[in-house]
């Protein structure tokens, strides 16, 4: 049993306690401890400003080509804090008791209840910071309702609150650059992890722009890399997002948690041809006025896809309202997991619309009928306006189009409360780790949960251990350097030999569409056992086809694809190996065999309340899982319904 | 926390400069035309002489002449020095000009803004330097203040001493040097008179980007008083002005 | 499939900074309508590599318009034909069957190029830094709602703060001026209350970071305001000029 060092005590005073409890670096020593944050996204940026103003030393890396690109920026909805600004009946628990439930209670109640407790500072940070949120005409914050939830308590700024975060979390990143507390390297990515007498200390880069392969060395290094939803092809994460530095991590002794977990968003724009390189997410906040639906019958999907007969057309008794006729209650507003999955089944039963019949509809005829075309542009005109210039169809005349796409991965490095991996000195933020969002992510919990770990809980336990293991300075001259230095340079020759027949796309795009059909919205084990078969011959027929071109020594975009990829090809096996363990449906993770008579996902408390970490043994050996026992003594395990 | 070497060596500063000293030339142009529709009247040149002696006499109006002066040049100058700075700013052009909405004065201002220092170097050696230092011809009139009549006489340098305005026996007598005849002489010429509205024409289009330019430069666009600022740069400075020194020349061409 | 195009691009190709670039023609054939700009460069840079020929560098990463990591002038414009949208979110329907496109990098002295359409915009990373931010620590900051802002205050920083930096004003101006970017931020903090503290001093380091890139000067063509993805007002070069002047003539 894997230990992850919740403190003890009452739930409330858990991380007070922890606080006082943790080791401090003297003032006078921080700045002889150097600091290596790898990703500039919410987490990183706000870890590396954060960590400098105390006086450490910062080195922070991203494979952008400024701090400012990391995909934070790209998050729509909101960020949720427990304000209770509205008066509306939010607290602390009652945040931590949503976000608990949300995860299908796969998450633990002490990092979540400091999830809780630390969103409201971040607010308080934020606004501080000139981060420009929505405003009411008294001049104060205003807050929104979302993704379900019961109380008003989604700060937001437009569509745009990623960017705004992220923007703010920039400036005070930049503010140290200037400082000279950070020293910022852009278009570097992490190829390694360097461990001395089992501790992390210093990771291993490639400069994209020269293909230099540096050392770098400090007293603890912080990933803060994001998610893998990649491993996909398609999905609303950047082109560039990828697994790279976790995977490195992992191979070296870090455990990979809960990988199975990956949320799929119901509201994205479908995907139009083979071309497709990424999905557009919309706001679900379209389900509070669009209605879903398919035609009733195969026949009819069949006239439509060939362009025959048009939506409009159709007269009510040959519409399916599917989640409406499923859900009474709460119709199109189920939770994501619900909303997604019965998307894919009327598809899958072939009603799907459009032309490559993937899609269900998202109707707002009624709405505009309501409330007029002008209410419903001043709600949603954005919105319209980016789905018209995507597929080139109005929304106001026909009905949208809406499919599925994964969008976050609530797996990770695994983490104990203190952040800290199973390698000590390597920590993991944000997406990257695992711990907060159990099998299922609230809406604008994501953002919170970036900042949370970066402002407001790494400067405190990092502390803790860098007090233990003292201010000696690290040489990155150390032949554990030189050795692992060698290693990725070995690795990068390798991949420069390929020189095959087939595209790193290709392969990219078959690893997607294998874990699409089989480790996607609904698994089963028939399923996941073929794709692991097919994930492996992939990866064989990889190593000897793919095709990498160009040298080291130049910006080599081939080069680039083909390591990420490499790595995307192992954690999908990996992916396979979690979901077959987790022999229950939860959150995310949806296995066909174990559901409720009405469909709904069946947990198994008594087996799987735990988080699943996995260790690396070696290429191409069966990784070991360890358990880490979920305890909760302050909620009550219910099953969820939205009949 | 500053200097003003910064202010002025950086590109804002560099562009106030040219705001300041383009504003004050504006300002100068309706001056100017106000003087200068003096021509129109028909008192043989009188009004038109008194008002050039006496820009050219009185003191404060010297000193702003000073001014005026080193406005043109330091423009000028300032306009060439940003002009190389913004040029250095992009090495390498592109292979298809972009398209980009501006309006094609304010790309080209560089341009307009030549042909106007050529026009006003011709303009000042024809009247100004000819003026002060050039053989100009002299005029003497009469006005008798009972009855209000005006006799215009010619007169020889040999009895022309300094400008002088008097009166003697009811008998206003005013002697001058006479610019109004040489304006008369000088549009005589058809291809003067074509440079001159050629030069206009490139003043209202250095005028229509100019003016409002300016207060963006100053920092004064607000969305209140934008337009106003559009509606006096398009009209006034652009349209009124340009057209009213234009009819100068044409008219002594064609009716004089 | 029907209603597909077959394009021809004359792309910019350069090694590296150093190396001199050169056009180079590509077909683009069966391209549908609905791909994205980036996605139809996709299936071409897949073409190339299946002919071992090197694919075209460019800069991408969020495809939906925010990040503001793409780039590329088309046909003479940055981010190419449509208004306030970016290059990944153009799409291949805005050209025509047998249209030939010309793809260049943006091009100013402070933006080398990379690699290919590719260019190194540090530079707006270095004005960020040298003034870009309000100097705050974390922790230790008053209750959010204790700064009680007027809406139309916060929405105009809003509007301001809206940039993504992708540099498309600097491609579009004829003096490759950075002034809309380096204005929207000043502006943003200029108009609210956290950024009062810092709000001269401010204005002054970013001005001179700004010049010492070797950005060209504003001549008010307002280009930059009609080719930014996110609409950014020229109003606010407007405030920067004043926020400047006010630094050095009278509260400096």
């Amino acid at each position: 049993m894997l230990d992850a060092k919740i403190p003890s005590g009452p739930l409330a005073e858990k991380w007070n306690k922890h606080k006082f409890d943790l080791k401090l670096v003297n003032p006078s020593n921080k700045r002889k401890y150097d600091i290596i944050v790898v990703g500039t996204g919410l987490a990183g940026a706000s870890a590396a400003a954060s960590l400098a103003e105390l006086g450490y030393n910062v080195k922070a890396f991203c494979f952008q080509d400024s701090p400012r690109r990391a995909h934070s920026i790209a998050a729509q909805g909101g960020i949720n804090a427990a304000k209770n600004y509205p008066n509306d009946g939010d607290s602390v628990f009652r945040l931590f008791y949503d976000t608990i439930k949300g995860g299908d209670y796969r998450s633990r109640e002490g990092n979540v209840y400091r999830l809780a407790e630390v969103s409201v500072n971040i607010i308080d940070q934020c606004v501080a910071q000139g981060v420009p949120f929505a405003r009411e005409y008294g001049g104060l914050l205003d807050n929104r309702s979302f993704g379900g939830a019961q109380v008003s308590r989604t700060f937001y700024a437009r569509g745009q609150t990623g960017q705004q975060l992220l923007l703010g979390a920039y400036s005070a990143l930049n503010r140290q650059i200037n400082l000279g507390k950070v020293k910022m390297y852009t278009r570097s990515e992490m190829l390694d992890v360097v461990t001395v007498d089992g501790k992390a200390q210093g990771i291993i880069t490639r400069n994209l722009i020269d293909g230099t392969i540096e050392s770098h060395a400090g007293h603890a290094v912080l990933l803060c890399t994001g998610g893998y939803g990649n491993v996909f092809y398609l999905s609303t994460n950047a082109m560039g997002s990828n697994v790279t530095a976790a995977w490195r991590a992992h191979k070296r002794g870090a455990y990979m948690a809960n990988p199975c977990y990956t949320q799929i968003h119901p509201t994205c724009i479908p995907v139009s041809g083979d071309h497709q390189s990424k999905l557009t997410l919309m706001s679900e906040s379209l389900r509070n006025d669009g209605r879903v639906w398919v035609p009733k019958t195969k026949e009819i999907a069949e006239r439509l896809r060939k362009g025959e007969i048009k939506a409009v057309d159709l007269k009510e008794d040959e519409r399916d309202y599917f989640l409406e006729r499923k859900y009474p209650s709460f119709g199109n507003l189920v939770p994501r997991d619900v909303a997604s999955r019965n998307a894919k089944q009327v598809c899958d039963e072939g009603k799907g619309v459009g032309k490559t019949g993937l899609a269900v509809y998202l109707d707002f005829a009624d709405s505009i009928k309501r409330l007029g075309e002008d209410t419903v542009a001043a709600k949603y005109g954005n919105l319209f306006d980016m789905y018209r210039q995507i597929t080139d169809e109005n929304p106001y005349k026909l009905p949208m189009r809406i499919y599925p796409a994964v969008h976050y991965t609530m797996g990770g490095l695994w983490v104990d409360y203190n952040l800290m991996t199973s390698i000590p000195g390597l920590y993991a933020l944000g997406e990257a780790n695992f711990s907060d969002h159990g099998a299922n992510r609230l809406g604008a919990s994501a953002l919170m949960q970036g900042l949370a770990d970066g402002y407001f809980v790494i400067p405190y336990t990092l502390g803790d251990y860098l007090a233990k293991i003292g201010p000696a300075p690290i040489d990155a001259n150390r032949p554990e350097f030189a050795k692992v230095k060698s290693e990725v340079e070995v690795r990068v020759k390798t991949l420069l030999s390929l020189r095959g027949n087939k595209t790193v796309d290709e392969y990219h795009r078959d690893l997607g569409k294998i874990m699409w059909e089989y480790c996607g919205m609904s698994r089963d084990e028939e399923g996941l056992k073929k794709a692991k078969g097919m994930i492996s011959d992939l990866r064989a027929d990889f190593w000897k086809n793919a095709i990498v071109l160009g040298d080291n020594e130049e910006v080599n975009q081939s080069l680039e694809k083909a390591g990420r990829v490499a790595d995307f090809l192992e954690l999908g096996e990996l992916m396979i190996d979690d979901a077959l363990n987790r022999d229950e449906s939860c959150g995310g993770h949806f296995r066909e065999e174990y559901q409720t008579p009405e469909g709904e996902a069946l947990r198994n408390d008594d087996d799987f309340a735990y988080v699943a970490a996995w260790a690396y043994t070696g290429d191409n050996m069966p990784e070991e899982l360890h358990k880490e026992q979920l305890e909760f003594e302050n909620v009550k395990l219910t099953q969820r319904s939205y009949k | 926390m500053s200097n003003f070497s910064n202010a002025f060596s950086s590109t804002l500063g560099k562009k106030l400069v040219m705001c300041l000293t383009g504003l004050f030339l504006s300002s100068f142009l309706i001056v100017h035309l106000t003087g200068n529709l003096q021509l129109f009247k028909n008192d043989n040149g009188l009004a038109f002489n008194q008002y050039a002696h006496f820009m050219t006499n009185f003191t404060p109006i010297k000193v702003v002449s000073y001014l005026l002066y080193s406005s043109i040049i330091i423009h000028s100058v300032w306009a060439i020095i940003t002009t190389l700075h913004n040029r250095k700013a992009r090495p390498h052009g592109y292979a298809i000009k972009p398209k980009d909405g501006s309006i094609w004065s304010s790309r080209n201002m560089g341009i307009l803004g030549t042909i106007l220092f050529v026009f006003i170097v011709v303009h000042m050696s024809n009247f100004w330097y000819q003026y002060h230092w050039g053989e100009t011809p002299f005029v003497e009139y009469r006005t008798d203040l009972n009855t209000g009549a005006t006799i215009t006489k010619e007169i020889q340098a040999s009895e022309f001493t300094e400008y002088v305005s008097y009166i003697d026996n009811g008998i206003e007598i005013t002697k001058s040097k006479d610019l109004y005849k040489e304006t008369q002489f000088a549009f005589q010429q058809w291809w003067l008179v074509a440079f001159y509205v050629l030069g206009m024409g490139a003043l209202s289009f250095h005028l229509v980007h100019g003016f409002q330019s300016a207060f963006q430069t100053l920092g004064w666009n607000h969305h209140k008083y934008r337009p106003l600022v559009k509606f006096i740069g398009l009209w006034v400075f652009s349209i009124l002005i340009p057209i009213g020194f234009a009819a100068i020349p044409l008219y002594f061409f064609l009716l004089k | 499939m029907s209603g597909n195009m077959n394009l021809t691009l004359k792309v910019w190709r350069q090694k590296n900074s150093s190396a001199s670039g050169k056009f180079v023609t590509y077909k683009a054939p069966e391209i549908s309508p609905d791909m994205s700009f980036l996605e139809m460069l996709d299936v071409v840079n897949e073409g190339l590599v299946k002919k071992s020929e090197d694919p075209i560098q460019f800069d991408h990463d969020c495809r939906e318009g925010i990040c503001g990591m793409c780039s590329l002038v088309i046909n003479g414009e940055p981010h190419g034909p449509k208004r306030a949208t970016t290059t990944c979110q153009l799409h291949m329907r805005s050209f025509n069957d047998g249209d030939t496109i010309v793809i260049e990098p943006f091009r100013a002295a402070a933006f080398p190029v990379v690699k290919d359409l590719a260019v190194n915009r540090s530079a707006f990373d270095r004005i960020q830094q040298a003034g870009g931010y309000v100097s705050i620590g974390t922790g230790g900051v008053p209750d959010a709602n204790e700064i009680a802002i007027p809406k139309v205050i916060a929405d105009e920083a809003f509007n301001s703060a809206t940039c993504i930096g992708c540099g498309a004003c600097v491609a579009a101006c004829k003096n490759a001026s950075a002034m809309l970017f380096v204005s929207a931020k000043i502006s943003q903090y200029a108009m609210l209350p956290q950024g009062q503290p810092e709000r001269y001093a401010r204005a002054e380091a970013m001005v001179l970071q700004m010049d010492e890139e070797g950005f060209g000067g504003c001549t008010n063509t307002y280009a930059c305001e009609a080719k930014c993805p996110k609409e950014i007002k020229v109003t606010n070069i407007a405030r920067m000029n004043r926020e400047f002047f006010n630094a050095e003539f009278i509260k400096g």
